[in-house]
């Protein structure tokens, strides 16, 4: 599984709270929640995200609510991976149980820049910015984690296991 | 091998003899919890699951306490698919307006959690029943789905950081401060993926309710779980509170811990966390330039009965100053009554004080309190972050119960010792 996008570019502890304000979580529509995607920190996003881009951030990406929204919304807004150098624990379990790649890379994360084109090959982890030519590896998750990716997520890995 | 009490509660759920931190299990749930919030969303994912019905009814609980009184025609629309799924499922904790308070302070007062459980909740503050002695962790939807489906979670199990406590808090400070200043300590992300054990012999000093603020904010430092021993006051009150027999885990003298901090609790002063993260603390006493338009005084972190007491005591016989408002949020129905039954009501009305019925609301920026461009709050609540309580470009200044109150009298953040009172 490939994916390959220009990079929209955040700092660290990028909350929950940014990434779908709880004044929109009166739905659970997954279209309506991308259309207020980290409106409060960067306004503009929604309009120039597309389809495969991709999302760089700083240390604990997605702190504060449990909210499965924020994960929904990026997803739905068309954004194909997360690279950041660690994620909050809840958001890394809701993206991991409902599809979304993510994947921690220190390295990547400080030297990525805004608008770079960045390709990543999940199988292997590797990130490659193909602006800059440089290639980063990213920490392979462990086999139960692959598994559930692999499964399609929580619901059918726990269909087909249990 | 030697085990921490959280590696032991989650060896226990496992069906395994031990278990090390990193280890991947599947644990069995003594609870299944959401809102009206997440549950909808989890509702939807649950026939993915290819179950019928759910693992338990009497092990799952809804508590539509975030946008409740319905706020608008969507919250209204999400509640109403609760009802409908708790109906249909026959969900024996379900908890309509007029039965519901917010859920991480309903839960432990209606004895749904004891020590020793484990229990997820889709909410990030579910960690508060580590109070209790028990293994309890914020999760979203989708688990809370197959919690609900299945009756089980996977976990990875987490190092531990021990916060070794001496000593006891000084009048006027309370475990609001000690966690704020914890976090101001380690930082938001300062016990990532890690379970936080609070220890030593300072414990034994703080109250249910100081424990239940400081587990619940465990979150906030990006922790797994925080977790308090069971000694005679957690026993007295899971009695009171009709609770399950409780399951006493403790972890073993030679346990390993990542990292030992040693705290001495008579050194905690008043404490604010300034915008926009609960890790940027300052004392309480250095906050007189900071003007403010509003304070709340509720939460699942601080609208228990002692939160309202300790408020009250500062309001007593004054008024909130001009140009603020101060809305006051007991947590349950049970917590209101007793309120209203100690005179605390009309102490905060006298003062000039809103008080409105248990819901998140404010705290999250839902309603009942929601700030303009500009604004700043003094709030009781968890979370600073830009835009968490109305516009992205007002203030929310985190604090006690005591600072919040003293703050509404003057109109700045204020040390209470400064109003001078006896509380």
């Amino acid at each position: 599984m490939k994916a390959e996008g220009k990079v929209f570019r955040y700092g660290d502890n990028v909350d929950t709270d940014v990434i779908i304000p709880a004044r929109y979580l009166n739905t659970s529509d997954s279209r309506e929640l991308a259309s207020h995607c980290m409106e409060d920190i960067d306004p503009d996003f929604v309009k120039s995200v597309g389809k495969g881009d991709i999302i760089v951030a700083g240390r604990n990406f997605g702190c504060g609510s449990s909210r499965e929204h924020a994960p929904i919304a990026i997803k739905e807004s068309g954004v194909s991976c997360v690279i950041a150098s660690t994620f909050a624990r809840i958001f890394f379990r809701n993206s991991i149980n409902i599809g979304l790649p993510i994947l921690e890379c220190p390295e990547a994360s400080e030297e990525i820049k805004a608008g770079d084109k960045v390709s990543v090959d999940f199988t292997t982890g590797i990130i490659k910015d193909e602006t800059t030519g440089k290639e980063y590896r990213a920490e392979p998750f462990p086999p139960f984690m692959q598994d559930l990716i692999a499964a399609g997520g929580l619901a059918p890995y726990i269909k087909e296991n249990f | 091998m030697p085990m921490t009490m959280t590696e032991k509660i989650l060896a226990h759920a496992a069906g395994l003899e031990e278990v090390h931190p990193g280890q991947l299990i599947m644990a069995d749930l003594d609870m299944v919890l959401g809102n009206d919030v997440t549950s909808p969303v989890a509702i939807k994912e649950l026939p993915k699951f290819g179950r019928k019905g759910v693992f338990n009814r009497d092990k799952i609980a809804l508590v539509p306490d975030h946008f409740t009184p319905n706020k608008d025609i969507k919250a209204a629309a999400q509640c109403a698919c609760v009802r409908a799924f708790a109906k249909e499922n026959e969900i024996t904790n379900y908890f309509e307006v007029g039965k519901v308070g917010i859920e991480h302070a309903l839960l432990p007062e209606a004895g749904l959690v004891t020590a020793g459980d484990v229990v997820i909740g889709a909410d990030s503050h579910t960690c508060t029943y580590g109070a209790l002695g028990a293994f309890s962790t914020g999760v979203g939807s989708t688990d809370m789905a197959a919690g609900m489906a299945i009756g089980k979670a996977w976990f990875k199990v987490p190092s531990s950081i021990r916060f070794n406590l001496s000593g006891k808090l000084r009048k006027h400070v309370s475990g609001k401060d000690l966690i704020l200043t914890i976090i101001g300590m380690i930082g938001v992300d300062g016990a990532l993926y890690r379970s936080m054990e609070f220890t030593g012999e300072g414990v034994h000093t703080l109250t249910m309710d100081d424990r239940f603020t400081i587990a619940n904010m465990a979150i906030e430092a990006g922790g797994k779980n925080g977790i308090f021993p069971v000694d005679d006051l957690t026993l007295e009150y899971l009695k009171e509170h009709g609770a399950k027999e409780p399951k006493i885990f403790t972890s073993d003298p030679d346990a390993v811990y990542e990292r030992t901090i040693d705290i001495d609790l008579s050194e905690i002063v008043p404490t604010v966390s300034y915008p926009h993260l609960p890790e940027n603390t300052h004392p309480a006493k250095e906050g007189k330039d900071i003007r403010i338009d509003q304070t709340v005084i509720g939460s699942c972190t601080n609208g228990r009965l002692s939160d309202l007491e300790a408020a009250a005591a500062v309001l007593k016989g004054r008024k909130v100053a001009d140009g603020v408002r101060c809305i006051v949020i007991p947590a349950t129905q049970r917590i209101w009554k007793e309120a209203m039954h100690e005179g605390l009501f009309d102490i905060f009305i006298d003062a000039g004080c809103v008080v409105s019925t248990p819901t998140c609301g404010p705290c999250l920026g839902g309603y009942m309190g929601i700030l303009s461009e500009g604004e700043r709050c003094v709030s009781t609540t968890n979370r600073n972050f830009v835009g968490r309580m109305g516009h992205p470009k007002s203030e929310v200044y985190l604090a006690s119960p005591e600072t919040a109150a003293a703050s509404a009298v003057t109109g700045y953040i204020t040390d209470p010792e400064e109003v001078g009172y006896e509380g």
